[in-house]
């Protein structure tokens, strides 16, 4: 294992590995994050493995698994080299066509390319499908491209020339600048400005200093920390050392949940590797600086991804957030000064100090620099990660990205920032993301969640979800938070089951006022959101559903009745056989009707019921109608000739 | 330790450096409510009830008073209509868990609080985590904690640390705001009894 000991040897090692590879000799590489593992992806490298032994190809060609691609719709995703073909939901049975066209032959294989939704045209490299296309992977681009488990892959991407460029060639307080400069903002939740807290530590006269990565990741549905751990380790690492170098920091911390196994195998293997290659430890690359990184397996608290619970927690206490008005940079963890950022924000790191502030900041608007990764999910037609720069509309990210909304159905509003963020409408749907932009709109940013919903989503059984989410990961310590949440849920629970009443919505608003201006930390203080912002826009649903026992989505349960109408009804029978409480009564040639005392309103009739027949309706608000009489309900069969 | 001025109610107060606007506000005399704070224990800041509003160079902001420092020439008012609206809806809330429990009353009487706001669920404990702390910080038995999180949250006697320790202490009794404590000490007591006999 080769020690680096300068910037000079850093640079001969990497022409070393740079000259072993040969750019023309052809390599797969293979997408084997969480979400691509989860639809088979190693099940596709064992494959590959033995195909290539089977059909010669041993040595001649290289597999590399990579981190994830974020196009998490379509996984498993290969890619051959140097030809950058594409291939997308890969399983073991297509490996040897791949094998024997693609890297043989060097043939594409049409019917596992990307197909344009609209023009039906095959598209062979990803950087032109519609969804990378309009992206901007400053920061998570490299995953395609790196074994994570392999120094060595990192090293070839120009790996910690950042921190040889820093620790040699700069001061620490240069570094400092560049990044004051760069107006990086945390991309875990608050969006401060990652320089001034950094600032604020380092000028602190405490000699003991830490620096620690947030990689507790709680947000449903959000997953871009975990990739970016995953997939690209090294990143983290470097830019953690470019921050405990700028601050006078030499012992940091990452805090992982344990539920992301990978990416705790994966950053466990990087600090080993980077420590024997001399980029952790004492005197790093022969600079004399000394900065050691440690792990610390989170227990899953969602409360935990709140800066003063985390450090709790570190500490091996319960982890509740600290009622202190310190700031944590200046009193942080073991009341020494600490500067936490999420994984995001420290993975920019090594990009402004090696392409500078300048570079960073022609990306973005005026208030939010650089990229940010987002978490595309919910009724989207490209379910994935999607990076783009700060200040593209959310039109573009929903349509141009990410497909719109599937089965036709209509786009009702996106929700950001995490379950304490809010609910964005479809009039506002020109809103360009940034911090401030999306607080304007009574969301946030957050760590960069983007749930969308189409127009079957009920918005009051929207808040309700996050606002049991958020009951449930309460921490419980103080009273705004933990009893205002329990009471908040209970009203939104009784409106989407028709129960709610007068007074309901003043009600929620005076405990939301309670929870925002007195609960102790940040997620008391945001948790009322998920029903402020869908106040805001969508008034109408909790009126209708208080007012007329109502639900306009018709989603919710308690709410809407199942009917079939009897002029559509050919009486095919799919339904009653699909019926699971057995509430559908009919036969061959006779309508059926929903014997509505047994229905459980399960929507079953409704999936099943043939789109060409639509019989089967929801009704919500009115009375459903008697049945028509039962000699109006034989079918008569059309003869031949008739 | 430098002598700090700031003002309260209208009022000129002289703190020392290190203290909260708690203290700050009772040494002279001015009180604010809590019911979870205790002198000899470290703040918790969990009941919220002792927030007030203070200006800090033109801006206005709450913040709990037993935990924020008194800062020189800061302006604090104990009671505004926002203040009050808020310890109204926390004693509301409270009051779901402990209706009859004398402080409670008493604050509600002040603050125009209505015990009946919210659905019952008497579990009499209120989380002032009062016994927990004393047991903790001044004891040092951690005889009693808290078991589970959020809303399941609950205070437990340990029984092999209970049993030793608390039959001829019981010093965290009459710090109970409400009956909670005693009630989950005869159970943890008719609990460990019952397992130690059989």
């Amino acid at each position: 294992m080769p020690r680096i000991n300068s910037p000079a040897e850093l640079e001969e090692f990497r022409q070393g590995i740079l000259s072993k590879r040969d750019p023309n000799k052809p390599c797969i590489t293979l997408c084997s994050g969480s979400a691509c593992h989860a639809t088979g992806s190693g099940d596709v490298a064992d494959s590959l493995e033995k195909e290539i032994e089977k059909q010669g190809l041993s040595g001649e060609v290289d597999i590399r698994r990579t981190g994830c691609h974020g196009y998490c719709e379509r996984g498993p995703i290969i890619v051959t080299h140097p030809e950058e073909i594409s291939y997308f939901q890969i399983q073991p049975e297509d490996v040897p066509e791949i094998l024997s066209e693609t890297i043989k032959k060097k043939k594409v294989v049409e019917r596992l390319l990307y197909t344009d939704p609209g023009t039906k045209e095959k598209i062979v490299h990803e950087s032109e499908i519609p969804f990378y296309k309009h992206q901007e992977r400053l920061v998570f681009g490299s995953n395609g491209s790196i074994d994570p488990k392999s120094i060595d892959d990192y090293l070839a991407i120009d790996g910690y020339s950042a921190l040889a460029k820093a620790l040699c060639g700069m001061t620490d307080e240069q570094v400092l600048e560049e990044v004051k400069k760069s107006n990086l903002r945390g991309r875990g939740g608050g969006g401060f400005p990652a320089g001034r807290k950094w600032e604020g530590s380092r000028n602190d006269p405490e000699p003991i200093k830490y620096v620690i990565v947030n990689a507790d990741e709680g947000d449903p549905g959000a997953y871009m920390d975990r990739s970016l751990l995953e997939g690209n380790p090294h990143s983290i690492l470097e830019g953690l050392t470019l921050g405990a170098y700028a601050i006078g920091s030499h012992e940091g911390y990452i805090y992982v949940r344990q539920e992301y196994p990978l990416a705790v195998e994966n950053v466990l293997l990087a600090i080993k590797t980077a420590e024997e290659y001399g980029f952790l430890g004492k005197n790093i690359l022969g600079s004399g600086f000394d900065f050691i990184v440690k792990v610390h397996q989170g227990a899953g608290a969602f409360v935990c991804g709140e800066s003063t619970a985390l450090m709790t927690a570190l500490e091996g206490r319960v982890g509740e957030p600290r009622p202190k008005y310190t700031r944590s940079n200046i009193k942080g963890l073991w009341e020494k000064p600490t500067v936490l950022n999420n994984v995001e924000t420290w993975a920019n790191v090594p990009l402004i100090i090696n392409k500078g502030a300048d570079w960073f900041r022609q990306y973005g608007t005026e208030g939010s620099k650089g990229t940010k990764i987002f978490s595309l999910v919910g009724k989207i037609v490209n379910t994935g990660l999607v990076e783009v720069p700060m200040g593209t509309p959310l039109k573009d990210i929903i349509y141009k990205i990410g497909g719109g909304i599937p089965g036709g159905r209509k786009f009702k509003a996106v929700q950001t920032g995490g379950p304490s963020g809010g609910c964005i409408p479809e009039e506002l749907l020109d809103l360009e993301v940034g911090f401030d932009e999306l607080t304007k709109a009574g969301s946030m940013m957050g760590s960069g969640g983007m749930i969308v919903l189409d127009e079957d989503t009920c918005m009051v059984d929207v808040a309700r979800y996050f606002i049991e989410f958020l009951t449930d990961e309460s921490c419980g310590k103080c009273v705004p938070c933990r009893e205002g949440l329990r009471q908040m849920l209970k009203i939104l629970t009784n409106i989407t089951e028709g129960k709610g009443r007068e007074g309901d919505i003043e009600l929620l608003e005076e405990l939301s006022e309670t929870a925002k201006e007195g609960a102790l930390c940040a997620l008391g203080k945001s948790a009322p959101n998920p029903f402020l912002s869908t106040l805001r826009y969508f008034r109408d649903e909790y009126e209708a559903h208080i007012k007329d026992q109502t639900c306009p989505a018709l989603s919710c349960r308690d709410l809407i009745s199942f009917y079939i109408d009897p002029a559509k009804c050919k009486a095919c029978m799919i339904c009653a056989r699909k019926c699971p409480a057995k509430a559908i009564d009919g036969g061959k040639s006779k309508i059926h009707i929903v014997d509505q005392d047994k229905c459980t309103k399960c929507g079953t009739c409704f999936e099943v019921c043939p789109p060409r027949f639509g019989a089967v309706t929801k009704i919500s608000g009115e009375p459903v109608p008697s049945p028509i009489p039962e000699e109006e309900r034989i079918i008569k069969k059309r003869k031949k000739n008739e | 330790m430098s002598e700090i001025l700031l003002q309260i109610d209208g009022k000129e107060v002289k703190a020392k450096e290190g203290m909260t606007i708690l203290e700050a506000a009772r040494s002279a005399g001015i009180s604010i409510p809590t019911l979870c704070h205790h002198e000899k224990l470290e703040p918790f800041g969990g009941c919220r009830l002792c927030i007030v509003e203070v200006e800090d160079r033109g801006w206005t902001k709450l913040v709990v008073s037993c935990v924020y420092p008194a800062e020189e020439n800061l302006v604090v008012r104990t009671r505004s209509d926002k203040v009050d609206r808020i310890r109204k809806m926390i004693i509301e809330l409270l009051m779901a868990h402990a209706p009859d429990a004398f402080e409670l009353q008493d604050l509600a009487k002040e603050y125009g609080a209505d015990r009946d706001r919210f659905e019952k669920e008497a579990s009499f404990c209120i989380h002032c985590g009062l016994c927990v702390r004393y047991c903790a910080e001044v004891k040092k038995k951690n005889a009693v904690g808290f078991v589970g999180r959020g809303t399941k949250k609950e205070i437990s006697f340990i029984p092999e640390i209970a049993s030793k320790e608390c039959w001829d202490c019981k010093e965290c009794f009459p710090l109970c705001p409400t009956e909670a404590l005693q009630a989950a000490y005869v159970l943890t007591k008719a609990l460990f009894s019952s397992r130690s006999s059989s």
